[in-house]
């Protein structure tokens, strides 16, 4: 299905700029652009009221918050990054990060390569569908003994975390793998193998660079789950210097509720990493998601 | 192709033997290796998602607080979680949530994702902004949320009742804030799904349907929809299942409150769990709410695709 799909998706997209340029302008449907313009700025508005609000003196706080600042405040910035330990929090959350997106992509892929070039052996299967049906157990039910076992095991720490994202990633990502691994033909690691490369130099010569499209998509859902994820810091994590973005953001807003300009701020800053990556991005993490659901 | 192989691999192999026990031999060999790969993604796997899951099963026959001794109870936990109002609470809370949630995540993505398919101007980027919310963290996107809704919201519309007042002080109405802001998020992620399914219809079936004299609504009901059903099957049970289990939105609007009014079921785990000695009650809860999330999302899988089945 995934391969009918983005097959189709070329073809359509040049047919409907055929039509485009021999109709031009008068082909456009504007209600729908009307309504998808409106429905956008819903979208934008909460962005929209983070950044003024980030930008405003607190005295300049009584409206709605979506006036325009009328005058600037940049220490807003200066105060959130000392407040909540910004440089701490960033270098954590990117530790992790990338040490999950790293190793994610370095394991999932081998694994699901083991698992999906031998599917006609009953192990093998019944480990394909052993992931498979992890997927259906909801995060709770392994929370709280979870936090015992990694305190016990000294891992309530990034470490932990990088190591937890990984291991829990796979039984979604071996799903994603699978099906594209499958589509490869087996010829060129039978050739690869009559050169005498080992199942080791097979995969990762071979195999490894065919798997671009479905590496982007595992880094892609990887990435935006570790830097955003919440429940897992907040239960794992137990040394404060270890706090990651989106923890510190929750401590801090415990401690100054009503400091809502320095919040703001603190809220833009922890937005904008991610945010930046999508806007120089955007089309082929878009793609690289909907590649990871669509089967 | 597979006999070239073999007697390749057989030919090459040092000790020349007979080709087909070389050949098996080589087999077994590569096999080896595959197992060396598996097994221990399995072992770390097992050992921390499998293991836990166990335990907590194990936990909630005790009546362990999380610390110090404990003592098997049987059945106790679970008979005192049908009698605990709060509980029922949280569960009445998860589903009339996740439940209004999803049906308006999945109309309102639908439109959006219909109106971005149609022939409009700069599609691709309205279609970044749809998907925007994504890649943002829910809790800090959450804290911006209750300034709207405590601080604007209610200047802005004076004039509805409930929001003048604040809707997250409302014990009646703070779950309609966590619906709205649920939506805004959650839509991201189902339209451009919707919108991947809508691509893969051929547009001659469309020219067809128009030339037969079929309006936009019957296109719709007739091509549109019945062809899209595998991505509204898919939404529709991750939407469901991801709802029930909210935690992110409520620490960020409401924090459970007022009172325990917007308490969802995995706030009250974690809660209990970890703050209020429940870690076994709380365990035996997790179990339940396992059982409910596993049969509710396989009966709407099935209900979901006998009825695509019917088009």
């Amino acid at each position: 299905m995934t391969t009918t799909l983005l097959g189709a998706r070329p073809a359509r997209t040049r047919a409907v700029r055929a039509v485009r340029g021999v109709r031009g302008v008068r082909g456009v449907n504007w209600w729908a652009t009307a309504f998808i313009a409106v429905c956008s700025l819903t979208v934008l508005v909460p962005l929209y009221l983070a950044v003024v609000v980030a930008l405003k003196t607190p005295d300049q706080l009584g409206g709605t918050g979506f006036e325009w600042p009328t005058s600037i405040r940049w220490a807003n910035f200066a105060d959130a990054w000392e407040r909540t330990q910004f440089p701490q929090a960033l270098t954590n959350t990117a530790l992790i990060t990338v040490g999950s997106v790293v190793l994610t992509l370095l394991t999932s892929s081998i694994v699901s390569w083991a698992i999906a070039r031998n599917l006609d052996r009953t192990f093998f299967r019944g480990a394909y569908f052993y992931l498979l049906a992890a997927l259906f157990v909801p995060f709770p039910i392994i929370m709280l003994p979870l936090v015992k076992e990694t305190a016990l095991l000294g891992l309530d720490n990034q470490a932990g975390l990088v190591v937890l994202y990984t291991i829990f990633g796979l039984s979604l990502n071996v799903f994603v793998y699978t099906a594209f691994i499958r589509s490869i033909p087996l010829e060129l690691e039978e050739a690869a193998r009559i050169d005498g490369a080992s199942t080791w130099a097979v995969f990762w010569k071979v195999v490894f660079p065919l798997l671009g499209p479905m590496n982007a998509t595992v880094g892609i859902l990887t990435c935006v789950w570790a830097w955003n994820d919440f429940i897992l810091p907040l239960v794992v994590l137990s040394d404060p210097a270890a706090r990651t973005i989106p923890l510190a953001e929750y401590v801090f807003q415990g401690q100054y509720n009503t400091d809502y300009t320095v919040a703001f701020a603190s809220y833009l800053m922890a937005m904008a990493p991610l945010l930046l990556v999508y806007v120089i991005a955007q089309r082929w993490v878009i793609s690289g998601v909907v590649r990871g659901s669509v089967k | 192709m597979t006999s070239v192989t073999d007697t390749v691999v057989a030919a090459r192999t040092p000790a020349p033997r007979a080709v087909g026990h070389a050949s098996r031999r080589k087999n077994l060999h590569s096999r080896r290796h595959y197992y060396w790969i598996v097994v221990p993604a399995l072992v770390l796997f097992a050992g921390f998602h499998t293991v836990p899951v166990l335990v907590g099963v194990f936990y909630s026959f005790t009546d362990y607080a999380g610390y110090g001794t404990w003592d098997f109870v049987g059945l106790r936990n679970y008979a005192g979680l049908l009698a605990d109002d709060r509980a029922l609470h949280a569960y009445g809370f998860s589903f009339g949530f996740a439940v209004a949630a999803t049906i308006l995540t999945n109309v309102v993505s639908l439109a959006v994702a219909l109106g971005l398919n149609a022939r409009i101007v700069a599609r691709n980027t309205f279609r970044g902004v749809f998907f925007l919310p994504y890649v943002l963290a829910v809790l800090v996107v959450g804290y911006v949320f209750q300034y709207l809704f405590a601080n604007s919201l209610p200047q802005l519309l004076p004039f509805v009742p409930a929001v003048r007042d604040n809707l997250l002080s409302s014990p009646e109405w703070a779950w309609v804030a966590i619906v709205l802001f649920a939506v805004w998020q959650a839509s991201a992620f189902a339209v451009v799904i919707y919108l991947a399914g809508l691509q893969s219809i051929p547009t001659e079936l469309y020219e067809a349907a128009s030339i037969d004299g079929a309006g936009a609504w019957r296109q719709f009901r007739s091509i549109t929809f019945p062809l899209i059903s595998a991505f509204f099957t898919i939404n529709m049970v991750l939407s469901l299942k991801n709802f029930l289990q909210v935690f992110d939105h409520v620490v960020a609007l409401t924090g459970g409150g007022p009172g325990t009014s917007t308490e969802s079921i995995t706030m009250l785990i974690y809660k209990g769990g970890f703050t209020g000695g429940e870690f076994a009650y709380q365990t035996a809860n997790a179990v339940v709410f396992v059982i409910v999330i596993t049969v509710v999302s396989l009966g709407q899988f099935r209900v979901l695709q006998r009825r695509e089945a019917d088009f």
